[in-house]
């Protein structure tokens, strides 16, 4: 799978599992077949020419995606983006969760975890996996997105190059308030620093007023354990703040009345703003895309559904507004309920196409009054040296008149 | 007598009153039977040991709390630097035109690159983050006195300190970064205003 990453959906090089292959067998002794099963899979057809004339593979182990359809994570170097041209709804599946680590993922023993809690407490802890779970449990779904999460250049991206670093999961686990009750925290602790276990031994300072409001410690991601690349067996949860924060693999906490100043915090997750240099921006500005339609799709003339993700790491989405004009009018778009706090909101727009040449954009308003910027609005508050983190411009689709739909990049330096 | 009885409004009133004042009553027990009730502290997890403590804790501040004993310079620092870092950082850490190397510029040259003699806030944070995750082929592996050394290199060669100074406990802390006083801390909360 990971060669094909830049291809079309290609059924020709799908591997087939034995089971898969068991049931193929097991109906090809029951309704005799002509052709052999691997040559109908090596020449890439559909497995029978008629489904409803053939018994298909018998139950699984484990399910797996439809031969036909194919989203994968982008990846580079440092990190992978999720698909959000492929998918329909909120919830992020958990293998296309965008990945972006230090050090790469580290493989780490779940006997052996420890989450180590201590400095200005009256007793410093230790807590195995098993611990962990012991704990009243919480379930929430909100986003993550990546500080860094904007790109930008040339007409052929897609949603997933552009701002593929934010993805959304239903997470489970113990409130971070929970653990603090058990140590006894200082009153004059003001900050804590969260530690990952891996290569990077990455560490982050996090005001403790967090800690005390919604932060988590999750060890379970929509439904099961969370994958090695999102933090297995456990990772530090921080709606609506910077991924960064929400440290993954964390093997210890030290309570403390000062930031650390890390290295995450100051040569890197900080940027100019005129003459200044930002740092310790937790919050995720409110932000919104068109994922449909977006390049490479095309669109027909006649009724076309726009549909996107809106998100604020400030709280509830409160409006999407999308454009189909170019930003000359726009229109209140539908939102899909439940509206969570700090989560990916679905909206939709139906709009009727008449072919002609046009940009289609979507801007948010969160619950705070908070609407999503243009890039010109972003550089005209922080100057022109903007750098690249905390970026939420409003992003535009130009369709064109033979319906293809690219991306409309803006100069930004 | 039965029949001289007459039933009014009040009446109906008065018992239903009771009726609900003795429903309440009744299910007040099996109401906060059912609300939870947290215990003073789960008991779960272990007491951690200062020695399991110490294993783990080696992060620094930049008042210079975690910094451990040891020291350095920049012409020990140099040959560690040679040897262990120059592969990803360039010879001398200053960023190359056209050649994008496996890490980032490190030293102040002719580009605009953000540098530690540029951009880091506090020296302290050469001593943690070199501690804890370089050489990124083998993070963990230097000792201090070599993480003092390097620190002290990268900072002459910064032109933050002198050549000869050396880097220690002490020392490192009192460095006075050049982009220290560009730091702002984000005070946006909300509301209308692009900041």
């Amino acid at each position: 799978m990971e060669q094909q990453q830049d291809k079309p959906v290609k059924i020709t090089q799908r591997k087939i599992s034995r089971r898969t292959l068991l049931g193929g067998a097991l109906a090809a002794a029951i309704i005799p077949v002509t052709s052999s099963f691997a040559k109908y899979v090596q020449v890439g057809v559909p497995l029978v020419p008629d489904p409803t004339k053939q018994p298909g593979p018998l139950p699984g182990t484990l399910g797996k995606r439809s031969l036909f359809e194919n989203p994968v994570k982008k990846p580079s170097d440092i990190s992978s983006r999720t698909p959000l041209q492929d998918l329909y709804s909120t919830i992020t599946p958990s293998d296309l969760h965008f990945e972006r680590h230090h050090a790469g993922v580290p493989t780490i023993d779940p006997n052996k975890y420890e989450l180590l809690i201590h400095g200005m407490v009256e007793r410093p802890m230790k807590f195995s996996l098993h611990d962990l779970k012991r704990f009243p449990s919480v379930t929430r779904t909100c986003f993550i997105e990546c500080a860094g999460n904007f790109r930008t250049g040339k007409e052929e991206m897609t949603a997933q190059e552009i701002l593929g670093l934010t993805s959304q999961s239903e997470w489970t686990g113990v409130m971070l308030s929970t653990l603090f009750r058990e140590l006894g925290v200082d009153p004059k602790a003001t900050w804590f620093l969260a530690e990952g276990g891996d290569a990077a031994v990455l560490t982050r300072s996090i005001p403790i007023h967090k800690a005390w409001d919604d932060a988590m410690i999750v060890y379970a991601q929509n439904g099961e354990a969370i994958r090695p690349e999102q933090g297995y067996p456990a990772r530090l949860l921080l709606p609506g703040w910077e991924g960064n924060t929400n440290v993954k693999w964390i093997r210890r906490i030290e309570i403390s009345d000062a930031p650390y100043f890390t290295r995450e915090e100051t040569s890197k997750y900080t940027y100019p703003v005129k003459d200044k240099i930002r740092m310790f921006s937790f919050e995720m500005d409110a932000r919104s895309i068109i994922t449909y339609p977006s390049f490479p799709q095309k669109v027909e003339r006649g009724w076309i559904e726009i549909r996107g993700i809106a998100w604020s790491g400030r709280g509830k989405v409160e409006k999407v507004e999308v454009s189909t004009d170019a930003g000359k009018s726009w229109n209140e778009a539908r939102l899909q309920g439940p509206i969570l706090e700090k989560a990916h909101t679905y909206f939709r727009h139906l709009w009727q196409w008449d072919g002609s040449e046009t940009e289609i954009l979507s801007r948010v308003t969160d619950e705070t009054g908070y609407t999503q910027p243009t890039l010109k609005q972003l550089i005209d508050a922080r100057g022109k040296d903007i750098g690249g983190y905390h970026m939420n411009p409003v992003t535009s689709w130009r369709v064109k008149r033979d319906g293809t739909v690219v991306f409309k990049p803006e100069s930004y330096k | 007598m039965f029949k001289k009885f007459k039933v009014r409004r009040s009446h109906v009133l008065i018992f239903a009153g009771i009726i609900i004042i003795g429903v309440m009553i009744w299910l007040w027990p099996a109401f906060l039977s059912g609300r939870e009730k947290w215990p003073q502290s789960f008991g779960y997890g272990k007491t951690a040991t200062k020695e399991e403590i110490a294993a783990l804790d080696i992060d620094v501040r930049p008042d210079g709390k975690g910094l451990p004993a040891g020291s350095g310079n920049a012409e020990l620092g140099e040959v560690i630097y040679t040897n262990k870092c120059a592969s990803c950082h360039g010879a001398d850490g200053k960023e190359i035109k056209g050649v994008k190397l496996p890490g980032p510029p490190l030293v102040t040259g002719k580009s605009k690159a953000k540098t530690i003699g540029n951009y880091w806030p506090y020296a302290t944070t050469l001593f943690d983050y070199i501690h804890r995750a370089m050489p990124y082929n083998a993070p963990g592996s230097l000792t201090n006195d070599e993480v003092y050394s390097l620190s002290a290199w990268l900072l002459s060669a910064n032109k933050v300190i002198k050549s000869g100074e050396v880097m220690n406990a002490q020392t490192l802390p009192k460095v006075v970064m050049p982009a220290q006083k560009l730091f702002i801390v984000d005070d946006r909360k909300g509301g209308p205003e692009v900041k």
